[in-house]
């Protein structure tokens, strides 16, 4: 028996019917056409389906549709402003090259972008516990490090007016 | 004017990327789309006695369910497409689903497609198979040895082949010589794991006859052949398209059973098809890699002259032999044995042998980490034995850098090299000098302080393709490019390799870009679809900048020639007088006379006023068959702490020189070697594919299976010198693979040294802690 559920994803309200055993993901994907987010597992170990819910990063691999009623989402799809601005984060990655295939790297922006909303001046040690969620086997988490860290020094500066 | 060959620019592909704006193949849908999925065997090894597909064929959503029996006659067997020649080789038929056998777990007896995944997934569970379980081992040297269980009648003691390399006379050498040093060497199978699991989505059309297959593909060139006689359709067809592949690393290279079902059940069916492999049927049945059981010897002078080197070698092969399975342990592993060094005497015996594990192929480098850490690891031991410093006894034995070309024992020619400064440089970044001091020191307190030192080369840029017929591998190795120039002037580029994650649409539109004084914004690189792109060979063997990029540079130039013929016709001038400055092509002695790239584009294109002779249009293609491989080579080093008490291993620094010729794009190169060095080091450390005793694969899933984590993983120091290849137009070598080629090796030998004071002098990698600790405890001679 299918079940209706209403989702507020990257600002648009959506109205669903899922099956009461339906994954955020799939429903996301399937349903919803949003396809940047991915899923790499079965097991919650690399993060590629990452989303924020209601704020915080959560795999949405491990999420029932039915749970994220009422909820506010953001996937990869949302991070862009209205305009088409980039996400600091988004900049980031293209400017340090911290992406190649590029199928990890929508659930490592969600997940940066939750941690640095947290810890807005972090470590190299910090960024890479943080990371540590999601698994990226293409480029040795070095430029991904140094893509985050570009980041939350553009946001900091954002944050107080400061030029970056 | 400036060049964008050699710039860091920002990679094109990004922003598609970073936006999830991308399309994977499991983005991929089309109207009616059904699921398939299949059912497994949870044995390793078993008589096949009955798949029982009632109650499935009732199930909500089901359209069909296929087992081995109905297909037997209507779809030809999995083909291996390397049959290495002069070792007896044979292959045993690979059924698409198992009809009377089942060889190891995962083999697919049945395929169930439905109209919802969830539905198939159920149908999946209602699926009643019968097995008969007989003895099994996923153990190459258990499996070689007499009694084992048989896996096909048609390979009498389950040895696929035995391949033998020899050059100057091994025996002689180890007989004479003062210095001898043996070991047994475990490279234990890994797991690939692109972070994007396989799928295909096939549509046939029946009225056109027509199948197009979107697949996940480091090589749709090849897919497509190999699908379309495993289909018993025309070549011309089948289209296959890899659409964004999520990684590689060799697993999206060979031709898989379960794509061409997929393709079968649309053509079947008249619907469009789509599989999805699941993680932890990706771990179970896309190929794994190395699986090696060595015994390796090494000889030499009592001051460091290295004489000799032998090896006997068990290879697992898994199940079946895969695509390219019989030329990554022989072809891709033996012949550089030499590894950057002048070893006279070179002999080795190589076994592939089925095993009940996982067909085992071609993972990122593919026979020459296999070679490379052998080769490294026995050069520590020797060093050690004469009490020489193993860094002295690399210097001592390379090649010199005079003597390329170079012919080598095991009878490669390397085309080019300078390991000697390599070394220097690595060592120098350390301050190799400093750090034994240190070393010293520590150990009186009781650290346990290592480095470890590699110079590995390796062969790439594969390759000639008269040298691809002699090895017997089933195709050519050549690739293509085809540039098309638009009447605006805009340049579309078609090319035969595949890249995924490579960066070829940023690093072949800097090539093309600058060789028509173009920016980067007028270039456009095609990939992965065989009904666009010319016939190429695809993504692998760190072969597509080197081979791929040449035929691009020598299709452009084409078409720049020709652009010089219409504009010396335009200007009224002698080609002769022309010269190509400052992005336009000029009348020498008169900038005034001049026309851009795009103005002769345009007349090309519209052909008003066209030289006698000069066919209408602007676009050429190449065909970059390189004269020879290229030979990377570097020296990386590592430095250690080792945990005495817990076997912990705390990397301290990694340092990589790297000479892969000059850079296209040198961030983009970087990227190449860290990707690479991680995964090595992730092979060193902690990554191990595990098979019980019956052959159960107990790693099947990410939880078990030790990816490396950021968390985990030292931050690299990248540096490199630059030797240009004399065999390609670019004079570049290739860096996908140098990385992960030098890397397991390197953890392993700085680790080894850290414990020189427990008298150890192996340890088979991964060095996870425990097996750390438990080889101090046994050098204590306690218990381990």
């Amino acid at each position: 028996m299918k079940r209706s559920v209403t989702l507020q994803i990257n600002g648009n309200r959506h109205l669903v019917e899922v099956e009461p055993r339906a994954l955020l993901v799939h429903v996301l994907r399937d349903e919803l056409n949003l396809t940047g987010t991915h899923v790499g597992c079965d097991t919650s170990q690399c993060g590629a389906c990452t989303v924020h819910l209601d704020g915080r990063a959560v795999k949405s691999c491990t999420v029932l549709a039915v749970q994220a009623e009422g909820s506010s989402i953001t996937t990869i799809e949302g991070m862009a402003s209205g305009d088409g601005q980039h996400h600091p984060l988004q900049t980031a990655f293209w400017e340090k090259h911290g992406l190649q295939c590029g199928f990890c790297t929508p659930g490592m922006i969600m997940t940066a972008a939750d941690f640095l909303s947290r810890h807005p001046d972090p470590t190299e040690a910090e960024i890479r516990d943080a990371i540590e969620g999601n698994l990226c086997r293409c480029t040795g988490y070095q430029n991904i490090v140094a893509a985050i860290q570009a980041a939350a020094a553009t946001m900091r500066a954002g944050k107080t007016g400061a030029a970056v | 004017m400036t060049t964008l060959f050699g710039s860091g620019i920002k990679r094109r592909e990004d922003p598609r990327l970073i936006t999830g704006s991308a399309t994977y193949t499991d983005d991929v849908k089309l109207p009616g789309l059904v699921y398939a999925m299949f059912v497994r065997s949870p044995y390793a090894h078993a008589r096949l006695k009955s798949v029982d597909t009632k109650a499935a064929r009732n199930a909500p959503g089901v359209v069909a369910i296929y087992t081995g029996k109905d297909l037997a006659d209507r779809l030809v067997p999995v083909p291996c497409a390397w049959n290495v020649p002069g070792c007896d080789l044979k292959v045993p038929p690979h059924p698409l689903l198992a009809v009377d056998k089942v060889r190891y777990v995962g083999d697919a007896v049945a395929m169930v497609v439905a109209e919802t995944r969830a539905q198939a997934r159920d149908a999946v569970d209602l699926i009643e198979a019968d097995y008969d379980p007989l003895p099994a081992t996923a153990d190459p040297e258990k499996a070689a040895a007499q009694g084992a269980a048989q896996l096909h009648t048609e390979v009498p003691g389950n040895i696929a082949f035995t391949w033998t390399v020899s050059g100057g006379d091994a025996e002689a050498a180890f007989k004479s010589a003062d210095v001898k040093v043996a070991e047994r060497i475990v490279q234990q199978r890994l797991l690939p794991t692109a972070i994007e699991p396989r799928a295909a989505v096939a549509s046939y059309n029946k009225g056109s006859g027509q199948l197009t297959l979107w697949a996940t593909s480091q090589n749709p060139h090849i897919h497509r052949f190999l699908c379309s006689v495993m289909l018993k359709l025309p070549e011309h067809r089948v289209r296959v398209i890899a659409p964004e592949v999520g990684g590689g690393f060799g697993s999206k290279i060979p031709a898989y059973a379960d794509e061409a079902l997929t393709a079968f059940a649309s053509i079947d069916l008249g619907r469009p098809v789509k599989w999805t492999e699941d993680r932890s049927e990706n771990y179970k049945v896309t190929i794994h890699g190395r699986d090696h059981i060595e015994y390796v010897e090494m000889c030499g002078t009592k001051d460091g002259r290295i004489t000799g080197l032998r090896t006997k070698v068990y290879a697992g092969l898994g199940a079946y032999a895969s695509t390219a399975a019989p030329g990554i342990p022989t072809i891709l592993h033996g012949l550089v044995y030499s590894g950057a060094y002048t070893i006279p005497n070179i002999h080795g015996v190589i076994n592939g042998v089925y095993t009940n594990g996982a067909p085992v192929d071609a993972y990122r480098g593919a026979g020459r980490p296999e070679a490379a850490y052998l080769v490294e690891r026995l050069v520590d031991i020797y060093a050690r034995k004469i009490g020489m410093d193993p860094v002295e006894v690399r210097r001592k034995n390379f090649i010199p850098k005079d003597k390329f070309p170079y012919t080598v024992a095991t009878g490669l020619i390397y085309d080019s090299g300078n390991y000697e400064a390599a070394l220097d440089k690595a060592v120098g970044i350390l301050d190799y000098k400093a750090f034994r001091a240190e070393q010293a020191k520590a150990r009186k307190e009781g650290r346990y302080l290592g480095v470890g030192v590699v110079s590995y080369i390796e062969i790439c840029g594969l390759g000639p393709s008269q040298v691809a017929g002699a090895v017997g591998f089933g195709g050519g190795l050549y690739d293509s490019a085809l540039v098309r120039v638009y009447p605006t002037g805009v340049v579309k580029v078609y090319i035969g390799a595949s890249p995924h994650g490579q960066g070829e649409e940023t690093t072949f539109a800097q090539i093309v870009a600058d060789e028509f004084g173009y920016p980067i914004e007028n270039v456009e690189i095609i990939h992965g679809d065989t009904d666009n792109t010319p016939q190429g060979w695809g993504t692998y063997g760190s072969r597509s900048t080197a081979v791929c990029g040449s035929a691009v540079k020598v299709a452009a130039i084409k078409v720049r020639e020709k652009a010089k013929k219409l504009a010396a016709h335009l200007l009224e001038a002698n080609e002769a007088d022309l010269e190509w400055k400052d992005g336009k092509f000029q009348v020498r002695g008169t900038p005034s006379k001049a026309k851009t790239f795009a103005e002769v584009a345009l007349m090309a294109n519209v052909a008003w006023n066209m030289p006698p002779g000069l066919e209408p249009g602007l676009e050429a293609s190449a065909f970059f068959d390189p004269s020879n491989f290229v030979y990377p080579f570097g020296t990386h080093i590592c430095t250690v702490e080792v945990d005495a008490d817990t076997g912990a291993v705390k990397i301290l620094r990694y340092i990589c020189v790297d000479d892969c010729g000059p850079p296209i794009n040198p961030m983009i190169v970087d990227g190449q070697i860290h990707g690479g060095v991680i995964q090595g080091l992730g092979e060193g450390l902690q990554e191990i594919a595990v098979y019980d005793e019956e052959a159960q694969l107990l790693t099947g899933t990410m939880m078990d299976y030790a990816v490396p984590k950021a968390s985990q993983m030292p931050k690299l120091e990248v540096a490199h010198t630059v030797t240009p290849s004399p065999v390609n137009p670019l004079g570049i070598k290739g860096c996908g693979e140098a990385g992960t080629i030098a890397s397991a090796a390197c953890l392993v030998n700085a680790v080894v040294d850290a414990l020189q004071p427990f008298g150890i002098t192996h340890i088979d990698k991964p060095l996870t802690a425990a097996r750390v600790w438990a080889a101090i405890q046994k050098a204590k001679g306690g218990k381990s």
